[in-house]
This record gives structure tokens, sequence and C-alpha cells, in this order.
């Protein structure tokens, strides 16, 4: 089992979720996060006053996916996240040692 | 038969006078609102309680002595209920003898007890303009001691010398000079604000606010929409405020007189959003919403001081005049490092002045020389008087929370109690 997390545009959520699904994907987590990047901040103004913004708001995104199904998994969202534009984020994949469902007790990919 | 007239005028100049000071009642709302929207949120309920606290101090300390110094009214305003008749039949005679010989058209007849109602709420006005610029870091329980004794006393004084016609302490006459503040654009505004900087100067800017090198850090308000809700409840609230300082609704010549002046005073107000926020636009290059609400507020105290003798054409541009001061003035007071987080001082203060400043070019009855020397009695006096008040509690108990205290918010140092809690994950909070 593979752990994918991947960082993306905020506006890009739907798109994601549903590239996920098509492919099989049984469930996502999503958090909102912030963090800087390549893209850095941008400056605001607040009565006359400009000041940076250094963390931008992104949309966290993580996947619990069986070993084969990993590589569509991080094409998916590649593809339905990219705006072309910077700040479009990044994907990470991590190995996880087990799954339980707590409903039922299944484990392991029976439980993704 | 027309003892049942003076009756009815009595009824309606008594009803319309309690209307509209349930209207000012209601800027005590907006000023919340306005001030909790502007800080950030580990203040709000700080600023809230401030709020709450002196409307209820502001009312008790006039009731006790405030309007006894002001108008005379009696310590506890002891013979209010009958105005100091015997009964309700001798009340009644005495009020009709008074209307006799004012004339249906003449002087206002109403009920005393009306007066003391729409007085008490210009003086929450006054002391709710000073919590807005000290906000986020003074004590609560310091500012607590500093509205009652610029409720019971800083600000009766000064109305004594202005509405109240007395001598400033026996030395002139401000009426002789021709000075005239119809509702209040120095009376209340500018005291206010006078106040409010004597508290900022001893209390410092907020941490942060200020760079070394000087540059001036923006410090966000939590909530805008809030701010936005603040600023429509005053100019709503302001009808009361103009609208009620004509006094007498009774009769054609003051209806329509209480018509115009509403009809200026909202004039004016659109003439200082259109005004701040063009003006915002051109400076900063983008449309800063906090500006527009501030051009609202200050185009309202511009007209203040005269809202019955302008043109609706010169009343927006009083306004306007006063929404273009008081971007320039926040601009100006951020540069000489006096951190006024909701703008309170160029709102009321500096754009008080231009209220005043403003009366006689409409006014025949007032003169330049009049208002200035009622400008600078108010401001010397209101000044001078919290200085000393502000620190003396500075010398007993201190103004200013600790850096500590400040970083975490006034709300946990001196209320105990956040205002958007949920996030904690404590037991009940539904998470």
């Amino acid at each position: 089992m593979k752990l994918v997390m991947a960082i993306i545009k905020p506006f890009k959520l739907d798109d994601v979720r549903e590239g996920l699904s098509e492919i099989g994907v049984q469930g996502i987590t999503v958090t909102e996060v912030k963090g800087f990047g390549r893209q850095k901040g941008h400056t605001e103004l607040y009565r006359g006053a400009e000041y940076v913004v250094d963390f931008l708001p992104k949309v966290k995104i993580e996947a619990v996916v069986a070993d084969d199904l990993v590589e569509q998994v991080i094409e998916g969202i590649q593809k339905s996240a990219h705006s072309g534009k910077i700040g479009d984020g990044k994907i990470f994949v991590s190995s996880i040692d087990q799954a339980v469902r707590i409903r039922t007790g299944e484990s392991g990919n029976e439980a993704l | 038969m027309e003892n049942h007239i003076f009756e009815l005028q009595y009824a309606i100049d008594t009803f319309y006078f309690l209307v509209m000071g349930a209207l000012v009642m209601w800027m005590a709302a907006g000023f919340a609102m306005l001030e909790a929207g502007l800080v950030r949120s580990k203040n709000t309920t700080e600023i809230l309680t401030k709020n709450v606290v002196l409307f209820a101090i502001a009312c008790t300390a006039y009731l006790v002595v405030g309007y006894d110094i002001m108008y005379d009214g009696g310590v506890f305003l002891k013979d209010i209920a009958l105005d100091g008749a015997a009964n309700a039949d001798a009340l009644t005679a005495t009020v009709l003898a008074e209307s006799a010989k004012a004339g249906f058209g003449g002087d206002s007849v109403y009920s005393n007890a009306s007066d003391f109602f729409f007085q008490v709420v210009f003086v929450a006005t006054a002391m709710s303009i000073v919590s807005g610029a000290v906000a986020e870091r003074m004590k609560l329980w310091a500012f607590v001691l500093f509205a009652i004794v610029m409720t019971a006393f800083i600000y009766p004084m000064e109305g004594n010398w202005t509405w109240g016609g007395g001598s400033v302490f026996g030395m002139y006459n401000l009426g002789d000079l021709g000075f005239s503040d119809f509702a209040g654009s120095g009376i209340v505004h500018m005291a206010g604000a006078a106040a409010a900087l004597a508290g900022v100067l001893l209390l410092g800017a907020r941490k942060g606010k200020y760079g070394p090198n000087g540059e001036v850090n923006a410090i966000p308000g939590a909530n805008l929409p809030l701010a936005t809700l603040g600023t429509f409840i005053l100019w709503m609230g302001w009808f009361g405020f103009n609208g009620g300082s004509v006094l007498k609704l009774g009769d054609i010549a003051n209806s329509n007189a209480v018509a115009m002046v509403f009809l200026n005073t909202n004039a004016a107000a659109a003439g200082g959003v259109i005004a701040a926020l063009v003006i915002a636009r051109v400076l900063f290059g983008k449309a800063d919403l906090t500006m527009a609400l501030n051009g609202a507020l200050a185009g309202l105290v511009a007209i203040t001081a005269g809202p019955d003798t302008p043109s609706p054409l010169a009343a927006t541009l009083i306004g306007a005049v006063g929404g273009a001061i008081v971007v320039f003035s926040i601009l100006t007071l951020d540069k000489m490092k006096i951190d006024d987080p909701v703008g309170a001082i160029s709102v009321h203060g500096v754009v008080g002045i231009w209220g005043l400043l403003a009366v006689p070019l409409t006014n025949d009855g007032a003169t330049f020389s009049g208002q200035i020397a009622g400008g600078l009695t108010i401001f010397v006096w209101v000044f001078g008087a919290s200085f000393i008040t502000w620190y003396v509690i500075k010398l007993i108990m201190g103004i200013r929370v600790s850096e500590e205290e400040e970083f975490e918010g006034t709300d946990l140092s001196e209320c105990g109690m956040e205002a958007y809690p949920e996030f904690t994950g404590s037991r009940g909070s539904g998470l």
C-alpha cells in the first residue's frame, strides 16, 4: 500500500476528485493548508499599508491506494491538477505498513 | 380646543424625541460591530465588553451627576418624573402655560424625561469613540475607570459650556462668540476623539504596528462584514442624532427642518463614501473597503455641526471633503506613529474640526472665529482633562496589558473568554 499525498491549487480540487474516482480510488482525505514553494507569497493592502502574505492557501489530498494503482493515481492527479502555471503543487508517495477498516476489522488492501 | 392641540403637540414632540433617542442608542450597536470587525479576532470579546460596559456606565454616570452638571437637571434626576410639578394635573397645567407662551410655532415643549433620554445617548456616543482607538492593548478596567470620569465629568463640563449655555469657568461664553454646533461635530465627536488621542499617546502603539525603520505594518481587521454592518447601523442611528437635534417636529416649519436634516445627513454620508473610496483607489491602486467605511462616518461627522442649513448639494460636498480628509488623516497619523486601529481619531476628531469650520459656510448665525474658539475650548479641555485622568490611572493600576497578554489577545487576559471558541475541541464545543 502507498500513501499518495498531493498539494494542489484549491480550484483544482473538484477535477482531481473526479479524476481519482474514475481510476477507482475509493476514498480521499482533504485538508486546507497553507505554505510556500517557488510561487512564494503575494502582497496585500490594508488601509494604505502593504503587507506580504508569505503562505498561500492550498489543498492537501491524501489517498492510500493499493500498490498496483499508484502509477495511475500519480498520473491522474498530475493531469487533473495541472494548470501549467507556477504553484500547481507537488505529489509525494510513501509506503504504508497497515490499514484497518474500523467497522469490519478488514485489513490490508481489503480495508482501502 | 387650543389646549388639546397643545397637548397633542407635546405628545408628538415627546414621541419624536424618544424615537430619535432610541435611534441614537442603536449607534452603540454600530460602534460595537464596527470595532469588533476592525480588531483581530483575539481581541473581539474584550472590545464588545468595553462597548456594552461603557454604554451602561455613561447612562448611570450621566443620571447620577452628568445631567446636573450639563443642564442643571438635578443630581440623581430627583425632579424628573413630573418635571418638578406636584402631580400630573399640575404638570399638564404648567405645560399648557409654557406652550401658550411659546406659541404653536415657538420653542419646543416636551417631556423632561425624554430630554434626559435623548441627551444620555449622546454621552454614550462620545465614549464609544474612545474604545476603538485604544483597542487591542488597553486594560479593560483602566478603560472602565476612564469611562466613569469622562461621562460623569469631562463631557458634561464642556456640554454645559456649549449646549448648556454656561460660561467657560466664568470667563467667556461660546454662544456669544458665535459658536454653533448643531448636533455635536465638536461637542460629541471631536470631544470623544480628543479623549481617545490623550489615551493613545500614553498607551503607545500595538506591538508590531510600526517597524524600527519607520515601516507602517498592516494589522488587518478580522471581520469586514461586521465592520460594514456596524457602519450601516451608525449611518441609520445618525438620523436620530442629527434629526432629533432639531428638537421639535410639531409644526410645519420644524417638520420640514427635520426632513431636511435627514436628507442632508444621508447626502453627506454618501459624499463621504464616494470621496474616500476614489481617493483610496488613486493612492493605493485598490478599492479599500475600510477607507470607504471610514469615509461614510467622516461624511456624517462633517455634516453633524450644521445639517440644517446647507443645500443637499452643499451637504454632499461637505461630506465628501470629510471623506477626503479622513484618508489623508489616517495615513498621517500612521506616519506620526499614533496607532488608531479603527481610525476613530481621524473620523471623529480631524473631520469633527472640519465639520465645525464648515458651519459658517452656509449658516450666517455662526462665525469662523466663534467656531475656532469653541473647537479650541473643547479640545484643550477634553484633551487636558483626559490626559491627566489617563495618567493618574496609569500610575495607579497601569493602562496597558503585558506584552505576552497582548500577543495572546486581550480576550483571554481581560475576559478569559474567546469570541470564536469552536475550535478548542473541549467537551461541549460540538467537536
